[in-house]
């Protein structure tokens, strides 16, 4: 029993870190950067929801919307300031300007909302859990509707990327800039499509990350951030499946190594899964192999 | 007079400037013109000089993006305070010398371990594989206990009543760091490992080892086929840097009267990444500047409070959009080309400019 609560708490975990992975992994893919702004963009989602929710009163999915836009907008804004001038610049020269642009996210909230900690009341407050085996077991509603809004998130984006021709036009970019660009694709529009993306997937993973952990500060982003990163990099970065299965792996594993092994320890032993992997599959569980040209 | 090689200047340069900055120090603090907040950062900025030298010999010299630098760094800081704090018999510096000595080989020891498996992935994962062991360290840190008592050291994972103490002193206490650290760590004995740390590098970086490591970096595939064993020069480089990464972790530990395992994060790690990157990839010279002038830096703006970070993550980014803008880089160039040319019309002034040219 105890076993399968810890296993749907990993896979509620997970598909949270999946859904940030996401972000990590379409940026990657398609801009070849590490974009470590993203946990914070994470937050902010979170801090806009809240301050719908607490100070508007507006209901919860009025705060998540508006928070998908806000951040949404904050993605191609930091996208179109930051980034695209260094398109033709070296990846640690990306890389650092990300750090900045992660600096000055965490420090403009913490002018905004001030460091003390923030109660997040959950988006689905008040709603029902899934009681199984006549009771003895619950699942909290905010578990369901991640992992619902995990699946939801694969099955649209797969369908995007797959279906549509601004999705098609993402992996052509993705494949080969150049190419893209000669077949008559705008390189930059899509680039900046997929940070909107990125970001407004970053705010519902933020909004549902607060709703199960529901303590808000200017640093909660980051540590989840870089988790996710780490799941992206497992499933095999630049691929959005190996995204959803990273994710929902490290969740699992996270939880089952609080549970069974140690809990101060479990942050190390999620690392070290992920250098076992790369060990054996260097390019991570889905990832493309990369041929040597000489 | 024997003409000197354009490098060996270049590195005589470098020195000259941190000797010619330790002497100014010297002689404005015995004067009594170093305000508290400066004298008190004097340690920290000999600290992150020596660590930014140290991963720039990884990241500039063997071209491996590093993340968790600052896993080195707490290893040799905490083997230091362990060190230390168990001869209490000892002098002072002799104390001091020991930690770092003997922080700076545990740091190798787990720069090996690291080294072994991360160095055979490439880019990014590499970079990804360095921050999860700079996380698993910190974790570990956290972790541990360390006492002393009449009987010797003892250790464990699980808490401080199992360490059986007998009426000894906690050295380590798992997240709440080495509370009881003396302050050995001397702006003198900074400078020192500056020095050392200095030395060791450009060496390094001039030796056959130093080319070799430089051909890895500029083409794996060609220097593999001519011959360099890359697994063996990339060990090389990457443990060397650890082994300083810990030394100066130990003088840093041994700065302050207590310390915890969460100062040694994958910010710290990024903190350092930035000093290497600004002063230049590759260029010791670039590291020992942006170390120095970042690290006063937020302290300067420490008037402007809740505003310095803010302030120091929009200088970030701004410096990174126009030292990388495409049009300032041209016209730098064009700049350098043009006095190149006015150089070369007119020889004698340039002669007198040092002797640039070189037959």
């Amino acid at each position: 029993m105890n076993l399968l609560l810890n296993l749907i708490n990993g896979i509620s975990l997970g598909s949270v870190y999946a859904i940030i992975a996401l972000g990590y992994t379409m940026v990657y893919g398609i801009a070849k950067m590490l974009n470590f702004a993203h946990g914070d963009v994470i937050m902010v989602g979170a801090y806009i929801c809240f301050c719908a929710m607490s100070y508007l009163n507006l209901p919860p999915l009025v705060g998540v919307v508006l928070a998908m836009i806000v951040c949404t907008a904050l993605g191609m804004i930091i996208e179109r300031l930051a980034y695209k001038p260094l398109r033709e610049a070296t990846s640690l020269a990306v890389l650092i300007t990300a750090i900045g642009v992660s600096y000055f996210l965490q420090n403009t909230a913490l002018l905004i909302w001030k460091s003390d900690p923030k109660v997040f009341t959950s988006v689905v407050d008040g709603w029902p859990g899934l009681k199984l085996f006549g009771g003895e077991m619950t699942i909290s509603p905010v578990t369901i509707v991640t992992v619902l809004a995990n699946i939801v998130i694969m099955v649209g984006l797969t369908l995007f990327t797959s279906r549509t021709k601004k999705g098609k036009a993402m992996r052509a970019v993705s494949e080969d800039k150049g190419a893209a660009q000669l077949m008559g694709i705008n390189v930059n529009s899509t680039i900046s499509l997929t940070f909107a993306i990125g970001s407004g997937l970053a705010a519902i993973a933020g909004v549902l990350l607060c709703s199960a952990y529901p303590t808000l500060m200017p640093t909660t982003g980051s540590m989840p951030g870089i988790k996710a990163f780490t799941a992206a990099v497992l499933g095999g970065i630049g691929s959005i499946p190996g995204a959803m299965l990273g994710g929902v792996l490290l969740g699992v594993i996270e939880i089952f190594g609080k549970a069974y092994i140690s809990t101060q320890l479990s942050d190390a032993i999620v690392f070290a899964v992920l250098i076992i992997v790369l060990l054996i599959k260097p390019t991570g569980l889905l990832g493309k192999k990369i041929s040597e040209k000489v | 007079m024997k003409k000197i090689s354009k490098t060996t200047r270049s590195n005589l340069i470098t020195y000259a400037m941190v000797v010619a900055a330790f002497v100014i120090m010297q002689i404005l603090s015995v004067t009594g013109h170093v305000s508290n907040s400066l004298a008190g950062q004097l340690v920290p900025i000999c600290v992150y000089i020596c660590m930014a030298v140290s991963l720039n010999l990884t990241v500039g010299i063997l071209g491996e993006l590093s993340l968790g630098h600052a896993g080195f760094m707490s290893v040799g800081a905490f083997t230091g305070v362990v060190v230390a704090m168990s001869i209490q018999n000892a002098a002072g510096p002799v104390r001091l010398v020991l930690a770092i000595v003997i922080g700076g080989i545990m740091a190798g020891i787990a720069g090996v371990i690291v080294g072994v498996p991360v160095l055979r992935l490439r880019g990014d994962y590499l970079a990804i594989v360095t921050l999860a062991f700079g996380e698993i360290i910190k974790n570990l840190l956290n972790n541990i206990y360390v006492g002393v008592d009449s009987h010797g050291l003892h250790f464990s994972m699980k808490d401080t009543a199992s360490l059986n103490l007998d009426n000894g002193t906690i050295l380590i206490n798992g997240p709440m760091g080495a509370p009881g650290i003396e302050k050995l760590s001397t702006f003198v004995a900074g400078f020192i490992l500056v020095l050392i740390v200095l030395t060791v590098t450009l060496n390094l970086i001039r030796s056959r080892s130093g080319r070799a490591i430089m051909a890895i970096r500029d083409n794996r595939i060609a220097a593999e086929s001519v011959g360099i064993n890359i697994t063996k020069y990339k060990l090389m480089a990457f443990v060397t840097s650890a082994v300083l990464a810990g030394m100066s972790g130990a003088l840093y530990a041994m700065n302050y009267s207590s310390i915890l395992p969460k100062k040694f994060d994958f910010n710290t790690s990024i903190l350092v990444l930035v000093f290497v990157v600004l002063g230049g990839m590759g260029n010791i010279r670039g590291s020992i500047i942006a170390a120095t002038v970042l690290t006063i830096l937020p302290e300067a703006l420490r008037a402007l409070n809740d505003y310095r970070m803010l302030i120091y993550a929009v200088v970030l980014i701004l410096v990174m959009l126009v030292t990388n803008n495409p049009i300032l880089k041209n016209g730098w160039t064009l700049v350098k080309e043009k006095l190149a040319f006015w150089r070369k019309k007119t020889p004698e002034p340039a002669a007198e400019g040092g002797g640039v040219h070189e037959q």
